[in-house]
C-alpha cells in the first residue's frame, strides 16, 4: 500500500506500471482519476486551491485504504492526492487498486473514493468570475459513503 | 491543561486564525465542552457551536462531541471535507 499527498502532478501510466511491475499475480487493476472542471454549480471556475490538514491527510487516507484491504482481497493500492493551486484540466487524485480478479478492484476503488470524499481532510476553494468561494460538501457524497455500511 | 487548536478552510478565514495554543480549565475535557467554551468568545466564534456541520479532530483523528480532550492534545475544527 502506498499513499502520497503532494503538490506536484503525477503520471498515471508510470504509476500503473510501477504498481504491477515484476508481478504475475495481478489479474486486474482498477483506476480512478479526479480532475478539476471548468464549471461547478452553474459558474465558471478559473482556478482551484486545495487546502489540507498536513498531519492528518496521510493517516486518514491510510486508514481508508486499510479498511478496503480488510474488506476485499487486494494485492496493492496506490492513492495520490494533490494540494495547492490547480487549474481546470489538472489532475487532483489518483486511486489504483490491483487484485487477482476485477470485482475486488472495482469495488475497492469506488469504496476508497467514497470514503476519501467524506473522511480525508481536504477543502476546495474555487476562483469564479464572481470571486472565490469554498466548495460545499454534497449530501450525495455522504450518501455514497453510507451505502457501503448496508452492504 | 494546555492544548493546540487548529482551524481550516472557511472556518480559518472566518475566525482569522489558523492555530492557537490555549490553556483550558480542567472541566473542559471533551470536544463538545471545548466547542461551548470557544463559542463563549462571542462574535464569529459562536459558529463553533452554531454550525452543526462543523467537524472536529483530536490528534488527527475524526472526533465526536464526547471525544475526550487531554493535556497536550491537538484539536482541529473544520467544515465538511471536499477533497477528491
Amino acid at each position: 500500500m502506498s499513499v502520497r499527498v503532494q503538490e506536484q502532478d503525477f503520471d498515471v501510466g508510470r504509476e500503473l506500471v510501477a504498481l504491477t511491475d515484476g508481478r504475475v499475480d495481478v489479474g486486474a487493476v482498477a483506476s480512478f482519476v479526479g480532475l478539476v472542471r471548468d464549471r461547478n454549480d452553474g459558474q465558471g471556475v478559473s482556478e482551484m486551491t486545495l487546502e489540507h490538514y498536513p498531519g492528518m491527510t496521510q493517516s486518514a487516507l491510510e486508514d481508508i485504504v486499510g479498511q478496503a484491504q480488510a474488506r476485499w482481497d487486494l494485492l496493492d493500492v496506490l492513492v495520490v492526492h494533490r494540494y495547492g493551486r490547480l487549474m481546470p484540466g489538472d489532475k487532483i487524485v489518483l486511486v489504483l487498486v490491483s487484485s487477482a480478479h476485477r470485482g475486488e478492484a472495482f469495488s475497492a476503488c469506488e469504496f476508497i473514493m467514497d470514503f476519501l470524499k467524506t473522511g480525508a481532510p481536504f477543502w476546495k476553494k474555487e476562483a469564479t468570475p464572481q470571486g472565490s468561494r469554498w466548495v460545499d460538501a454534497r449530501d450525495s457524497d455522504t450518501e455514497a459513503a453510507q451505502r457501503w455500511e448496508a452492504k | 491543561m494546555n492544548i493546540r487548536l487548529l482551524f481550516f478552510a472557511s472556518l480559518r478565514e472566518k475566525l482569522g486564525v489558523s492555530a492557537e495554543d490555549l490553556a483550558l480549565p480542567g472541566e473542559v475535557d471533551t470536544v463538545g465542552k471545548l466547542r461551548e467554551f470557544l463559542a463563549r468568545r462571542g462574535n464569529d466564534w459562536v459558529s463553533i457551536t452554531g454550525d452543526v456541520r462543523l467537524r472536529a479532530a483530536v490528534n488527527q483523528r475524526m472526533a465526536e462531541a464526547a471525544t475526550p480532550v487531554r493535556d497536550g492534545d491537538e484539536v482541529a475544527f473544520f467544515p465538511p471535507v471536499t477533497g477528491g
